[in-house]
């Protein structure tokens, strides 16, 4: 048993509204650049949809991930490596641009330089690739919330696994939300592509990332992932992909899109698993095997023999701790109401997702009948077959077992909890036919609900004596006083020469200090704040302007 | 002149290449890549690039079983003149041709598809003129002496005269006689190995034959990097706690 540590994400789907600030953020704060326009860390699906790019999940097109091969070993779809060298001048199977979008802006500047004229000026559309004027036909959410309705939801590869179905029953259309970033496998094919050995799995967190100074640009990670959540940089010529924020895990942050997501549907969490079984695991023969196999190399952290092992393994004290806190722990195994996004790709993904119980409501209610009522909700996620075979092709290798037993819990904790919100009795008979106690129920309710900030990310800051390093700058440089030589961080050749302070420690503690406090950011600052709401432009309220440096009044 | 053009001159062609590639490394690894354009076009690429590729590696293999195998040597074991000028006419024309074709095709498309020209540099385009100024240069000299002459044989001058600079012994009266088109060629092929260090072709230097015995899957620990910044050098930091974190792979 090799214990190993890994930082995972649930999102429960139930709770996304599609409002894609996660995409938008994640944006913001690593793809805003230039040879990345068009990439998207983290991105928001509408399924049924083609996904962004079209229909990565076609591995018989794109061919990513692993295949077993007869032998019972696993080897990268695409090839392996003597295959990969000699397809290294052209990769067959890499998307084009297209598949993704081609990235584009605006003409503004002609809105303000046009002429005088009959015609208001209008802002063309220009190719970021060329600077040529474009046509705008695709984007990395064109289809959102099933625009375009069944001519591109059509286009869906898990929708075409169970289309027959589908074409008779598409009136009862279904939509929810897919948020997507990168799995952060246990077993990821991406790393095994790479030519170069720049992908790597870090050993302290299993965050995957790509070493830009070792990325030679062989592009062949981009078809390796499955998930086609890496990217090629087409500036700079490196690939690039989500780094799970590691700056902010580092410092016990979540990451940027778990932080600002507003229906705080994600969780974030150490997973402890064995990394000898890994192999094994990942290469048992049938697909729908893949889920329970998956579950079966994590390792319980309460188990004592398992910790005694991960501290053996070099995991500090604190990171088993919060191993045992972890809310993913309890959604994988203990609830058992996570499931993994494609085990069948055998690539070991650790984002896992909470399928949504809500498309099942939504027909209930459509047609009549009380869409919270237990037995009501437990017939139904057996009678719609279509949410259900669609979520197993997502999320089991089209196994439905597991999916109806994820419905099923969902299902009875949503009226089981309904009755106690509307003062009737506890029915412990909802709880017990999913195998629950009605304390698991409200456990579970609470983690699902209404878990606060620190209950839904329980992340292990990097160890204690990284710590110390990390804020390096703020706490090591003897020449940092008033007006020293280490003052403003100038560098050799000037200010802002030499390398610069990590963002992360110059944010740590404006940020926690943020959002612990209880009262104002800088408490005593209330005589210098004026509200520019209530004032009505006349004269010059106390606090309008700092006070002078001269000391004389304001009047 | 000789001893410039057959001594100096390449001597300061090698040493630029060393010299550059190591600076190159050191202080530019993050611009040590293909560059490639493929996201931008592909279906032109699939053609071009593979034939312009095994073609420059077969001339790879040709020049060094030409340039650096002695004579003596092929003849110990049976290969005569007459047979290896065979092969090498044969084959070298072949790889120099698909070459030749696949870096047409190659730069056709890199002129005619909006994106790939948007994106190249005019580093590439001077490292383009002298890339395919070597690759001509040589087909010419083989095409002229064959064609029209009865073939040259290289290996009696050009051949002792590259190893000689190896035993550091440089011979520049072996490339006096040489035909100007053989002369042509290795000058120009020097200028190409002195540009190489500052172009994108220093990927060819990074080609990844190590993975055909790596684990699939690379494990690194952060313990080298801590936080984001590089640790430099003569400061380890200040006295620290023994670590409790063994090194795991």
């Amino acid at each position: 048993m090799r214990v190993m540590a890994q930082m995972a994400m649930v999102m429960n789907l139930d709770k996304c509204i599609g409002c894609h600030t996660c995409s938008v953020t994640c944006k913001q704060a690593w793809t805003n650049r230039s040879g990345v326009e068009y990439v998207w860390f983290n991105n928001v699906e509408s399924r049924p949809g083609q996904g962004y790019p079209r229909t990565y999940q076609d591995q018989e097109k794109w061919q990513g991930g692993w295949v077993r091969t007869r032998a019972g070993r696993l080897k990268p779809r695409a090839g392996g490596r003597v295959k990969k060298l000699f397809s290294i001048f052209a990769n067959p199977k890499l998307p084009a641009m297209q598949d993704y979008y081609e990235p584009w802006t605006y003409d503004y500047e002609h809105l303000l330089t046009a002429p005088a004229g009959d015609d208001t000026p209008v802002a063309r559309p220009k190719s970021l690739l060329t600077g040529q004027d474009t046509k705008v036909t695709w984007s990395a959410n064109w289809d959102d919330s099933l625009a375009g309705g069944n001519e591109i939801a059509a286009g869906d590869p898990v929708l075409q696994q169970v289309s027959d179905r589908v074409k008779q029953e598409y009136e009862k259309s279904f939509l929810f939300f897919l948020p997507r970033i990168c799995e952060h496998c246990l077993n990821p094919s991406c790393a095994a592509s790479c030519p170069s050995g720049a992908i790597y799995k870090r050993a302290e967190d299993g965050i995957v990332l790509v070493d830009q100074d070792r990325c030679r640009g062989w592009r062949m990670c981009v078809t390796g992932c499955p998930y086609k959540k890496v990217y090629f940089n087409h500036r700079t010529g490196k690939a690039e992909k989500c780094t799970f924020c590691f700056p902010r895990i580092e410092i016990g942050q979540p990451t940027i899109c778990s932080e600002t997501c507003v229906g705080r549907l994600r969780y974030l969490g150490l997973m402890l698993y064995d990394a000898d079984a890994v192999q094994k695991a990942a290469s048992v023969k049938d697909d729908k095997d893949l889920y329970a196999a998956q579950r079966s190399v994590f390792l319980d952290p309460h188990d004592p023999q398992v910790a005694a092992a991960a501290s053996r393994a070099g995991i500090p004290d604190d990171w088993i701790e919060a191993a045992r806190r972890s809310p993913i722990w309890d959604l994988i195994m203990k609830y058992e109401v996570a499931l993994p996004l494609h085990p069948e790709y055998r690539t070991m993904p650790m984002v896992w997702y909470i399928p949504p119980l809500s498309p099942v409501v939504d027909v209930l209610r459509d047609t009549g009948h009380d869409g919270e009522d237990a037995h009501n909700l437990f017939g139904a996620v057996d009678a719609l077959r279509i949410p259900m075979e669609y979520l197993a092709g997502l999320f089991t290798a089209g196994d439905t077992e597991p999916v109806r037993g994820v419905l099923n819990r969902l299902a009875a904790m949503r009226s089981y909890q309904r009755r106690i919100n509307l003062g009737e009795e506890r029915d412990e008979t909802i709880a017990a036919a999913v195998g629950l106690t009605g304390q698991q129920m409200d456990d579970m309710y609470r983690l699902l609900a209404i878990a606060k900030y620190d209950e839904r990310y329980v992340i292990p800051a990097a160890h204690a004596e990284d710590a110390h390093k990390l804020e390096q700058m703020g706490t090591e440089c003897s020449l940092d006083f008033e007006g020293g030589p280490g003052m403003y961080q100038t560098g050799p050749f000037g200010e802002a020469s030499g390398t610069a302070a990590p963002v992360q420690v110059e944010t740590f503690h404006m940020l926690r200090d943020r959002q612990t406090a209880d009262g104002f950011t800088d408490p005593g600052d209330e005589p210098r704040r004026v509200n520019l709401l209530n004032w009505d432009g006349k004269g010059k309220p106390a606090g309008l302007f700092p006070p002078r440096k001269d000391g004389s009044a304001d009047e | 002149m000789n001893v410039l053009l057959w001594v100096v001159y390449p001597y300061l062609a090698i040493a630029v290449l060393v010299g550059g590639l190591i600076w190159r490394y050191r202080y530019d690894k993050f611009g040590w890549t293909t560059r490639s354009s493929q996201l931008y076009e592909s279906a032109v690429l699939r053609w071009g690039s593979p034939l312009f590729h095994f073609g420059v590696l077969m001339v790879l293999v040709g020049h060094i079983g030409g340039l650096l195998i002695p004579k003596s040597w092929t003849e110990a074991v049976g290969v005569t003149e007459h047979m290896y000028h065979l092969t090498a006419v044969f084959v070298g024309t072949v790889a120099g041709l698909c070459t030749l074709i696949g870096m047409a095709i190659l730069i056709a498309r890199r002129r005619l598809t909006g994106p790939v020209f948007a994106a190249t540099t005019k580093n590439d385009k001077a490292m383009y003129v002298v890339l395919a100024a070597v690759i001509v240069c040589g087909l010419w000299a083989t095409l002229k002496a064959n064609v029209a002459g009865d073939g040259y044989d290289y290996r009696e001058t050009v051949s002792p005269w590259f190893r000689s600079l190896f035993y550091l012994q440089p011979d520049p009266d072996l490339m006096a006689g040489v035909p100007t088109t053989f002369q042509t060629h290795v000058i120009v092929a020097f200028a190409l190995f002195a540009f190489w260090p500052f172009t994108r072709l220093v990927h060819a230097f990074s080609a990844p034959v190590g993975y055909l015995t790596r684990p699939y899957v690379v494990y690194r620990s952060r313990d080298t990097r801590p936080g984001l910044r590089p640790s430099r050098p003569g400061w380890e930091g200040p006295p620290t706690a023994p670590k409790t974190r063994a090194t795991r792979r």
